[in-house]
């Protein structure tokens, strides 16, 4: 199923010649997934972790034991406030940080001894663009490519331009980076995670001090490039400027991974409420409790309990039955973003 | 550097990427490399520093040309090389270099060895270079190849400006050595060569001091004061006759021994431990750079 090779057909030289070289033999017959469908090339998962921990120096656990699972071809919002481990996370996955336990494999690589080996078709924004400010958008996707050996200097120009125009940076190419605006960064370095053909682009932030102009355009950049097939790993503090895009979520809150799975999945459990609008709201919470209702909460006016089984039709007649002044009733489901801060937290509440 | 990395695609079936094309490794690694040349040559700064080095020889020859005039005999001072300058130019290139050598040459040196990390650090293309990815051990060799030709870069000009200026400015023929004899223009210049790898591998071997430093820290500037601190700390310790018996040591101490090549025969001794000095600074820094570089978080 995996089929990552290190070649032996280059005269170059046998591989393992140093610590960085890659390691094919640990990948090859590694269960992919369970779920791995015939059809598709290579392991079934795009990223996957298992037990991924980051204890800093100080003691400060920033990443607690996660198992990430990316599948091939998704959009995985990568989600959770700021401090709360995702950036820490990516770092490790592409080999720029040492886990102090666990594993991670990308493509069905382990990381970070198979880097040179995979991270050639992985495409990344981490953190925030960065680039030389001295030298134009072009020369700095120069360097970039000139830096990865298995890029073809030949079409190392119309490769480079084929990027600027993808993020539509072409025509502000001769600018020097110094005087690029925050969108035209950021765009930047989507170009250069585009350089060559990848499999998987990891995005950390992207939309990061965008305005919503340039938020949508990001937007808009992720879909083409999940049209072609890439799976994508992107990671945001605010669900609502991916949840749009994205096929699958991850919640990590304070270091530990809280939710995973389909976004559908998240908004199912998201469980409906009944809301009622009554003048005499302690009444209506004893019906509620009397016909069976978990739990009802007063605020003001207004009575709320989880809808479970029951039919806001006979909740209403039996009120009303009960001699309840109805005024209003509603059921309501909590909005994803509602889902988003119940697993997160709300606001300041990250501990550090 | 000797790993093969033709890699064919984790998806190598029908996949959206098709198996990436191989490029020769060493070619890969010229290409790299001839980037990182082009990024430090290029680099205005880096340019003004090495015109900066170039005007100091003209200074230097043109200040001693004065100042041997009104007495007929050249001025003296403390260097060996001024006596022996009004009745050769080369002897410029001489006395250019063991002026040179003290702070200006190590300074210069130590902007481009402490901003090769540091300063990828601090703009934060590091990670953006080890995703690409550079590979740490390759990026370590491509900054530090640099640094070497940098090093030869800065000895050179000093050396050819110097040599151009004695000749403008000076008789230029054959050469009286240190040792007495006389030696035609041609292999006095020959000599010049020999002495200027000799000083360029003394930069070289701070260079790899630099490079050590530089993977410590994400500030420039910090790695670049740190070495020019170390240089410095060195050069006075050698002034100190107390601590003679550690002197022999100090990574400066061999800097001026290029006059060892100025005698005839060539007093070889000197030289090779100049040479082993240089070398084992190299060694031991680099391996510290390495084994810093190579398992450090990259959290700039």
């Amino acid at each position: 199923m995996t089929d990552v090779r290190a070649g032996s057909s280059g005269p170059a030289g046998a591989p393992g010649g140093t610590a960085e070289a890659a390691r094919p033999a640990a990948v090859t017959g590694r269960a992919a997934s369970p779920a791995a469908s015939p059809d598709a090339a290579g392991p079934a998962l795009a990223v996957s972790t298992t037990g991924l921990t980051k204890r800093f120096r100080g003691g400060q656990v920033a990443v607690d034991h996660i198992d990430l699972a990316v599948p091939r071809g998704s959009v995985y919002g990568f989600l959770g406030p700021n401090g709360s481990g995702k950036t820490t996370t990516i770092r490790m996955l592409l080999g720029l940080a040492f886990p102090t336990s666990g594993q991670a494999e990308l493509l069905g690589v382990p990381m970070p001894q198979g880097a040179i080996q995979v991270l050639p078709h992985v495409g990344s924004l981490i953190e925030g663009p960065a680039f030389y400010p001295f030298l134009n958008g072009r020369d700095n996707l120069a360097r970039c490519d000139a830096a990865d050996r298995t890029a073809d200097p030949r079409t190392a120009a119309d490769r480079i331009n084929t990027a600027l125009d993808r993020v539509g940076l072409l025509a502000a190419a001769g600018k020097r980076y110094r005087n690029y605006s925050l969108g035209m960064k950021q765009r930047l370095a989507i170009a250069a995670g585009l350089l060559t053909p990848r499999q998987l682009i990891v995005l950390d932030e992207p939309t990061n001090g965008l305005d919503p102009q340039g938020t949508r355009e990001v937007r808009g950049l992720i879909r083409e490039i999940a049209a072609d097939g890439i799976t994508v790993f992107v990671s945001s503090h605010l669900l609502a400027e991916v949840e749009q895009v994205c096929s699958h979520v991850g919640v990590m809150r304070t270091g530990r991974l809280v939710f995973q799975g389909p976004l559908e999945e998240l908004r199912r459990t998201g469980a409906a409420r009944i809301r009622i609008e009554t003048t005499d709201p302690a009444v209506a919470a004893d019906v509620l409790r009397k016909i069976g209702l978990p739990d009802p909460q007063i605020a003001g006016d207004e009575v709320t309990a989880p809808l479970t089984d029951f039919s806001p039709e006979r909740i209403c007649a039996d009120l009303v039955h009960a001699g309840v002044g109805v005024r209003g009733l509603g059921v309501v489901t909590p909005s994803l973003e509602e889902l988003f801060v119940g697993l997160t937290g709300e606001g300041f509440d990250v501990d550090g | 550097m000797a790993e093969a990395t033709v890699i064919e695609s984790p998806a190598a079936g029908p996949g959206p990427a098709a198996a990436r094309v191989p490029v020769g490794h060493a070619r890969a690694w010229l290409r790299f490399f001839r980037s990182e040349l082009r990024q430090v040559f290029l680099r205005r700064r880096n340019q003004m520093l090495l015109g900066v080095t170039a005007l100091f020889p003209i200074l230097i020859g043109v200040g001693l040309r004065l100042a041997s005039h009104p007495h007929g005999g050249g001025g003296g001072g403390g260097l060996s090389f001024v006596t022996q300058l009004t009745g050769n130019g080369i002897f410029l290139s001489f006395i250019a270099l063991t002026i040179l050598l003290t702070l200006v040459m190590p300074v210069v040196v130590a902007v481009v060895a402490g901003d090769s990390i540091a300063g990828e650090a601090g703009y934060g293309t590091l990670r953006y270079l080890l995703a690409v990815p550079a590979g740490r051990t390759r990026l370590l060799a491509v900054k530090y190849s640099v640094i070497v030709v940098f090093a030869l870069a800065v000895t050179f000009t000093v050396t050819g400006v110097a040599l151009a200026t004695g000749a403008a400015l000076f008789p230029i023929g054959p050469v009286t050595l240190l040792s007495g004899t006389t030696v035609s223009l041609a292999e006095g210049i020959l000599r010049l060569v020999l002495v200027s790898l000799y000083v360029a591998a003394a930069m070289a071997s701070l260079g790899a001091i630099g490079l050590a430093i530089s993977t410590l820290t994400e500030h420039a500037i910090g790695a670049i004061a740190g070495l020019a601190i170390f240089v410095v700390a060195s050069e006075v310790a050698d002034q100190v006759p107390q601590f003679a018996v550690i002197q022999p040591y100090l990574p400066t101490h061999w800097w001026n021994s290029f006059d060892a090549l100025l005698r005839a025969p060539i007093d070889s001794g000197t030289l090779l431990k100049g040479l082993l000095s240089f070398a084992v600074y190299l060694v031991i820094f680099g391996s510290f750079a390495w084994a810093r570089f190579t398992t450090a978080d990259v959290t700039s």
